[in-house]
Formats: structure tokens, sequence, C-alpha cells
């Protein structure tokens, strides 16, 4: 009963051979990378995450159109929720946006690492713009695991195919997850708004390789119960940076000494 | 059950682009115009990192200490209790994020069932 399960997670990538005629034009690229959403166990997390998005997004006021926009525009499911939280909670436009945008500099290095796996010696800039957007963790790592089984000049359309399949499935999941909250009974709406910070703290706790990593999250839990009693209006950023820099410090701690 | 409309009102839309869209955005941009020169382990990253982590983490700790809508509905225990009962079912099954999630759900689910 488990097996189409683990051989989801295990299965090796099914792309036709790097001299194959399957990658003769781009639009045959694009249609791999669409098709390789159901190669991942990721799409799924991703459902459930943009599921809970949707509710969310119901559960604090925010119209479908803008839930989906936010989707489309924003592609950073950990900026969604911040904006979303700290919006509905009452938060300035100033206090969110610089929520948002410390959560989104981690995009900086995803960009600057992924990119160079599509670049072509005639690549000019405009052409990576939409990698450049779709650029989130989803896809970073996606990227690492399918792009070595691809003719690099196949690379940017296979991106935009993947890229455009997984906004798709999570725009589905938002009109899913909104729907939801609007129609369910209390409890399994409740159940559904639970699915955000499960996915988050699980998926988090999933990717953390390193120590600092695990402290930062242990610790950004820990202490928002403290922040938030000061009422500052920036609990999540007194917070984060306050766990941010003890986890920094672990880590250059045990640079040190090794 | 709340009243939320389709499409909603324009101002809510421009703060999306201001509050969301824009400072989100930046960050890919900059990769995109000044890659390449960067150290992805260099000490900055791994600070900003660090908090970047620590600021989803109050986000979910945020969504779980302040619920909102429905999820205002279940008793505080039930909702620790589930993240609780996620997480010792995500280690013990060597970090599965399905198992985890699964675990959580069914845990609150039960426990409002239980106690009607």
């Amino acid at each position: 009963m488990l097996a189409p399960f683990t051989s989801l997670a295990k299965a090796p990538v099914a792309l036709p051979p790097l001299d194959s005629s399957q990658w003769n034009s781009p639009w045959l690229a694009f249609g791999w990378g669409l098709r390789s959403i159901t190669q991942t166990i990721l799409t799924i997390v991703l459902f459930v995450t943009y599921l809970g998005i949707g509710a969310l997004a119901h559960d604090t006021h925010f119209s479908l159109l803008w839930a989906l926009c936010s989707t489309l525009f924003v592609w950073a499911g950990p900026a969604q929720i911040i904006l979303i939280t700290t919006l509905g909670s009452g938060a300035t436009i100033i206090q969110s946006a610089i929520a948002v945008t410390v959560s989104a500099i981690r995009l900086f290095p995803m960009v600057v690492s992924v990119l160079p796996l599509m670049r072509t010696p005639t690549t000019k800039r405009r052409e990576l713009f939409f990698a450049a957007h779709l650029t989130a963790v989803t896809l970073w790592v996606e990227c690492h695991r399918f792009l070595p089984l691809v003719p690099r000049e196949r690379r940017i359309a296979f991106v935009h195919g993947l890229g455009f399949g997984l906004v798709s499935v999570c725009l589905t999941a938002n009109m899913v997850g909104y729907f939801l909250a609007a129609n369910l009974t209390q409890t399994l709406g409740a159940a559904i708004l639970l699915l955000t910070p499960l996915s988050f703290l699980f998926s988090t706790a999933r990717n953390s390789r390193e120590v600092a990593d695990v402290v930062a999250l242990v610790l950004g839990v820990l202490l928002y119960p403290l922040a938030a009693k000061m009422n500052s209006g920036v609990d999540i950023l007194v917070s984060g940076v306050a766990a941010g820099t003890i986890a920094y410090g672990v880590h250059w701690w045990r640079e040190v000494r090794a | 059950m709340n009243y939320a409309q389709p499409i909603g009102d324009w101002h809510a839309l421009a703060v999306l682009f201001v509050a969301g869209v824009v400072p989100n955005q930046i960050w890919r941009m900059l990769g995109l115009w000044f890659g390449g020169g960067i150290d992805e382990g260099s000490e900055l990253l791994v600070w900003v990192r660090a908090v970047a982590t620590a600021i989803l983490a109050g986000v979910i700790a945020q969504i779980v200490v302040e619920p909102p809508g429905a999820l205002a509905s279940v008793p505080d225990v039930l909702r620790y209790g589930a993240v609780a009962a996620g997480l010792a079912v995500f280690l013990l099954t060597r970090r599965s994020i399905f198992a985890g999630v699964v675990a959580g759900e069914v845990f609150m689910l039960a426990g409002k069932y239980w106690l009607g």
C-alpha cells in the first residue's frame, strides 16, 4: 500500500537521454518541465501549504483575487504567510514590508546559485527574468536535481515549464482552500488553517542542515510569545533578529572552536 | 462564517504590492543583476539565513498562539498538543513532513471530537 509513496520519493527522474530528439524544441522542453511536477513529493507539500494559505487569506478577510495575486506575484510561501499574518493582526504597511523583505533575503543567494545552471555564453539577462521570478525553495531544490539531466540550451524552457506547473498547482490549491474555509464547518476550517504552521514547521526543520538553522527555528518559536508581550508592533522582527543572531553566535562559536 | 468578497478592493491590492511584492522581488532582481560575485557560504549570509528562519518560526508560533479565524475555536491545549504530536511523529519517522502533518491534524480533530 505504501509502494506508490515510496516509489514517488525514490524513483529515478524519468527524462529522455540528453541526446534524444525529445529535446529538439523549447516547447518539448517546456512540456518535460511541466511533466516533472509529478516526479516530486514537494508538489504535494506545496499543494497542502497553499491550501492553508488560501484558507488563511479567507479567515484574515482578504479577497480570493488578493490571495491569487499574492501567489502569482510574490511566489514565496513564507513571505505570503508573513504578509497575511502581520497585515491581518494590524501591523502597518512599513512593518509588514520590513518583515517580508527580511524573509526574502534568502532568495538572493538562491537566485545567484541557480541561474548559472541555466546560463549559456549567449544567454541574455532578460531571458533569465522568469527563471529568477520562479526561484523559491522548491524550484531551487528541484533545479539542482533535474537540470543536470537537461541539455543546457533547453534548461530555461524546462524551468519555465516546471515553474508554470508548480504555480498552477498552487493557484488551484489557493482556490480550493479559500472555498473550503468559506464553506466548511468550523472544525474542518480550523484543520485547514492548522496545515500552514505544521507544513512550514516540518519543511523548515527538514531543510535545516546546520546547527544554526535548528537553533534559529527552535528559538524563533520560543522567543515569539515573549516578544509579543512587549506589544511593540514589530514583535516578529524583535524575536526573529534576537533568535537569528543567537543562532549565528552558536554557528560562530562552533566555527572558532573547530 | 466570515463574509469575504471574491474580488475585494483595490486598496488591499495596492497594499499587497507595496508591502509584499516589492520587498520580496527586490532580492530576486538583485540576484539576477549582481549575481556571480557572491559567496553562498559568506558569514553575512549565514546570519541572514538564521534571522529569516527565526522570523518564519515566529510567524508559525504566532498562528498557533494567536490563531486567526476558525482556528481560534480550537482550545489552546489542542493546538499546542497537535504541534507537539506532529513534531514527535515527524522526528520518529526520520523527518517525514507528511507523517508529521497528518499526525498533528489527527490529534486536533480527534481532540475536538472527544471534547465534543
